[in-house]
């Protein structure tokens, strides 16, 4: 293992990736909010994704294992974070999930998202066994669900639930037998009644609709009928830059934000994302890709687990934009505005050039 | 620690292929989705986002105004707001949705709902007015309101303007919103909300009145606001109406006629050009120019003085001893007798087995020996009497409609009322029973079964004291009609050809009861050369009036026409004082009009004091119409 790395020698396609698709959104934050109130944000958007460059820079020169060794008080922190959120948090929209450090706000739970995936590879590292323990499996989800539970009661089961497909790699990959999958997908049946009684109203009603069990033009079915307008009207080619109408005139909401990947369809067309897709593929891939060359179980936990949010963010967000799922507050990685959220993709993706760089040589 | 990681075996390399593949897998379901939604369905979706975007919002044409004969404006516009259902996205609003619109704009829920489901069916870019006048409080309820009811939209609309109030109303009419037969009349142009005229002028020249509606395209936000213009098609104003009225002569006669009920007709008759035409009680046809308050629309039609009745072409009322002029006319034209025929009146005359009695009688004496000139001025009823069973109901009844009664004249109103000259045939058909020759001796001094309307005894006298040219009364002017491409009415001017030496002789007779102490001495004005008859006209029978005592209901209608000069007339006006009880306070009415009428020749000055009143009403009525937002029922 070498002690030093220079710049040189990190994955440059991989920062390509994320760099070109943070452009990107960058291009589409300006279109859809140029000329309102929000016209500003792009520069923003911009300083985030340059800070968290930087970050990720930075990051990757740290050895990903002396990151590991700082997960018990992280995790810590992460959850006294969330919980103090709870009690003195201030509301804003009817969530407590932004924390104010000076001027700056700051969402919490961004941050522990990785937190969760240093905890999966730190707790799948030392262990030898085949397949993981029944004791092994509710420790983990005790550990993975704690933060779960407090960031669903901000609330925002969106980010809630992304914490799980992270321990779902990590078991994925430490080896499950195919009778516990059986018996913990038959739990998870049983307690979908349950969940539904915790849910909250304006939750229940997206399901509902997502499942077309109620039908209100203009309430959450609205909103995934306009953006499919959006989406659909953009055609092969797209509206073009700046005319998209549905994202510009405010059809679809927060169409720089979680709404981002409508917009760009509108404005760019079948081409616009064609082309955006294949770069999350690639750059997926290549996380997966670099998981195999990983130096040990925990860096290849660490990529997959960083994939593995990645991933379920992208699909969901894309998904619940053409009705394939219902509708939650799930930003697109990278693209989205939103400064903690850039910031901890960039932070993620330094973990990942730090695992890479270190990657196993033969 | 470094050690422990370094020897860590890798997991197998099935797992990373299988992720792979699931990641691509589920990558290609996405894209496919989008292919769908972007190729698949593009036009259909392009369509949405287009009818998203953009909204047609009618460009209200305003109607056109209507001015008198020297184009002061008796009704105009006024910009106000309409509250408008956008229906783009759904023809039919959700019951909750459409209540809580309702309650937004204290509206009845069940008239918006019957609103809604009666214009499901039309084109969905076209919107459907839901409240006209809106309040303050209606526009910053839609304003307020863009999230929730993103269907609601404001519109500019011209709301009609009547700055001279209850002057000249029930000739004016008023506008309403088109009424549900319109809309599905053949050849329909009409939506529902669309502002027609519903009487009077406005709805008879409502052709002419109104315009043709614009279209405006405009984009707009996700909340209904305009952001941007498209196309527009402008409107096309309605044209100006301008009537043979004279709002000076109209405004004299409107207050000679005072509180009391009844009637006032100017024509003049060489041309039947309507210079004034008043009926009172009237109303305010501000109140209708948007939905009419249910109370206010209560008490107009409940009012026993029926305010919505224009009493000038409408009521039909026994005219009394006017109609003697017609009797006379008849004998003369007849040969039956001749001027120097004299009756000698005791003050009753018995004619088969009954006693008819002369208005005298109660005085307890009788106009003595009466000729055909004195018959005329003093009115004797017993002269009449003896004409009418010398001449019979044939006879009386052919002149009188030769002369103009029994008909409508054709005036540019709607619902004239015909009136009615009784005869044998019309006995036998209507009543089922025989004529009684009694009926004839009542029907000769204008009691029993005739009415007449006070245009047709202004129309009337008018045509016979010019020699029998009887010309159409008309409101507009038959050249600006048709410059406007609108063909006047068929019905033209009628000629009866009268005798020379009878047009003089009741001529005379009329100038002497109004000049030589007859009884229309109070329509006397020095210096004017004023002819004229009366009439009292009983409602009930004698016998019974007596009984009921003093009530008002029974009281005479009083009648008076008159004319300057008494040859070749320029003027006749007749006046209807409904329960007058006594003809000589018609007469005054008449005197007041014709006075006014050769003062305003004589000089300019009346006409701008006039004019410079009625332009400080005008300003004080569009400053209210600004600062108090109209409600429905307040006057």
């Amino acid at each position: 293992m070498q002690k030093a790395t220079s710049l040189r020698d990190l994955d440059w396609v991989l920062i390509g990736l994320a760099l070109t698709l943070a452009a990107i959104g960058v291009v589409e934050i300006y279109s859809t909010t140029a000329h309102s109130a929000l016209a500003a944000q792009y520069k923003k958007q911009i300083l985030w994704i340059l800070l968290g460059f930087v970050l990720a820079l930075v990051v990757s020169q740290i050895d990903y294992h002396i990151i590991l060794e700082q997960t018990p008080w992280l995790y810590v922190l992460s959850v006294l974070a969330l919980a103090g959120l709870l009690v003195g948090g201030r509301s804003v929209a009817g969530a407590r999930r932004w924390m104010h450090l000076g001027g700056l706000t700051f969402q919490v739970s961004e941050m522990v998202k990785l937190v969760i995936i240093l905890l999966v590879a730190g707790y799948f590292a030392d262990k030898r066994s085949r397949y993981v323990t029944w004791g092994g499996l509710v420790k983990l989800g005790a550990l993975v669900g704690l933060p779960a539970v407090l960031v669903a009661l901000e609330p925002d089961l969106g980010t809630a639930l992304t914490f799980i497909p992270i321990a779902v790699a990590g078991v994925f990959l430490a080896g499950i037998r195919a009778r516990q999958v059986a018996v913990l997908c038959l739990l998870g049946l049983l307690a979908l009644p349950v969940g539904w009684h915790f849910l909250r109203p304006y939750q229940r009603e997206r399901m509902m609709s997502f499942v077309r069990l109620t039908h209100d033009t203009q309430g959450s079915s609205y909103q995934v009928t306009q953006t499919k307008i959006a989406i659909g009207s953009g055609g092969f080619w797209g509206k073009g830059i700046g005319n998209g109408t549905q994202s510009r005139l405010g059809f679809i909401p927060v169409s720089h934000a979680d709404s981002i990947f409508a917009a760009l369809a509108e404005e760019q067309g079948f081409v616009g994302t064609l082309f955006v897709l294949l770069l999350y593929l690639a750059l997926l891939l290549r996380l997966v890709d670099g998981a195999q060359m990983a130096g040990d179980r925990a860096g290849a936990i660490l990529l997959v687990g960083f994939a593995a949010v990645l991933f379920f963010q992208i699909a969901v967000n894309t998904g619940m934009m053409i009705g394939y799922l219902p509708v939650t507050g799930i930003p697109l990685p990278l693209m989205s505005q939103g400064g903690t959220s850039v910031l901890f993709t960039f932070v993620g993706l330094g973990l990942a050039l730090s695992v890479k760089v270190r990657q196993f040589v033969n | 620690m470094e050690d422990q990681y370094q020897q860590d075996e890798q997991f197998p390399g099935w797992k990373y292929a299988f992720l792979q593949y699931a990641i691509a897998l589920a990558f290609v379901l996405l894209l496919a989705g989008y292919w769908r939604l972007q190729i698949g369905q593009y036009r259909r979706y392009l369509d949405q986002a287009e009818r998203n975007r953009t909204r047609n919002l009618p460009v209200i044409a305003p109607r056109g105004r209507i001015l008198d004969r020297e184009g002061r404006v008796f009704a105009d516009n006024f910009p106000a707001f309409s509250v408008l259902l956008m229906r783009e996205n759904a023809a039919l609003l959700s019951p909750a949705r459409s209540e809580g619109i309702a309650r937004g704009l204290r509206l009845d829920p069940s008239e918006v709902a019957r609103l809604v489901e009666r214009t499901a069916k039309l084109p969905r870019f076209q919107p459907v007015v839901l409240k006209q006048a809106a309040t303050m409080e209606d526009i910053a309820f839609v304003e307020s309101h863009r999230v929730e009811y993103p269907e609601l939209d404001l519109l500019q609309v011209q709301q009609r303007l009547y700055p001279k109030g209850q002057i000249a109303a029930s000739l004016l009419g008023y506008v309403g919103e088109v009424s549900e037969e319109m809309i599905a009349a053949p050849g329909s142009l009409y939506r529902p909300g669309d502002v027609v005229g519903k009487s009077g002028i406005e709805g008879f020249y409502n052709s002419i009145l109104v315009g043709r509606d614009g279209m405006r395209r405009v984009i707009v936000n996700s909340h209904g606001q305009e952001v941007g213009s498209l196309t527009t098609i402008n409107a096309l104003p309605g044209n100006d109406l301008r009537l043979t009225i004279d709002l000076d002569l109209q405004m004299v006669a409107e207050a000679a006629l005072g509180e009391s009920p009844g009637a006032v007709v100017a024509l003049d008759p060489r041309s039947g050009e309507v210079l004034a035409l008043v009926s009172h009680p009237s109303f305010d046809p501000n109140e209708f120019a948007h939905r009419v308050g249910r109370e206010t629309w209560q008490q107009l039609t409940t009012d026993p003085m029926k305010p919505l009745l224009n009493k000038a072409i409408q009521s039909h009322l026994a005219p009394g001893s006017v109609f003697k002029i017609f009797t006379a006319v008849t004998a003369l034209e007849t040969g039956t007798v001749t001027p120097d025929y004299t009756v000698h009146c005791p003050g009753a005359v018995t004619i088969y087995g009954h006693m008819y009695k002369d208005w005298v009688w109660d005085k307890g004496r009788g106009h003595g020996s009466v000729d055909f000139h004195r018959a005329i001025v003093i009115s004797c009823d017993v002269y009449f009497y003896t004409l009418g069973k010398l001449l019979g109901i044939d006879k009386i009844a052919f002149f009188a409609k030769r002369l103009g009664l029994g008909a409508r004249t054709g005036i540019d109103l709607p619902n004239e009322s015909s009136g009615l000259i009784p005869s044998p045939e019309w006995a036998q058909k209507v009543l089922k029973r025989k004529w009684y020759a009694g009926e004839t001796i009542s029907v000769a001094i204008g009691q029993g079964a005739v009415a007449v309307t006070p245009l047709q005894i202004a129309y009337a006298i008018g045509g016979i004291v010019s020699g029998g040219v009887f010309r159409r009364p008309h409101l507009a002017f038959r050249d600006q009609l048709l410059a406007l491409g609108m063909k006047p009415p068929d019905e033209e001017d009628r000629r009866f050809p009268l005798a020379g030496a009878t047009v003089e002789t009741v001529s005379k007779g009329m100038w002497g009861a109004v000049n030589e102490g007859g009884t229309g001495g109070s329509a006397r004005s020095p210096g004017l050369d004023i002819s004229g008859k009366t009439g009292t006209a009983q409602v009930v029978s004698a016998s019974l009036k007596d009984s009921g005592g003093k009530k008002a209901e029974f009281r005479n209608n009083a009648w008076f026409v008159g004319y300057a000069p008494s040859h070749e007339p320029e003027i006749v006006v007749s006046a209807l004082v409904l329960q007058g009880e006594h003809s000589a306070v018609a007469a005054p009415v008449v005197r007041d009009v014709i006075k006014a009428y050769y003062d305003k020749k004589a000089s300019r000055v009346a006409p701008a004091r006039v004019e410079q009143m009625q332009t400080k009403v005008l300003s004080q009525v569009m400053e209210l119409r600004q600062l108090v937002p109209l409600k429905a029922g307040t006057p």
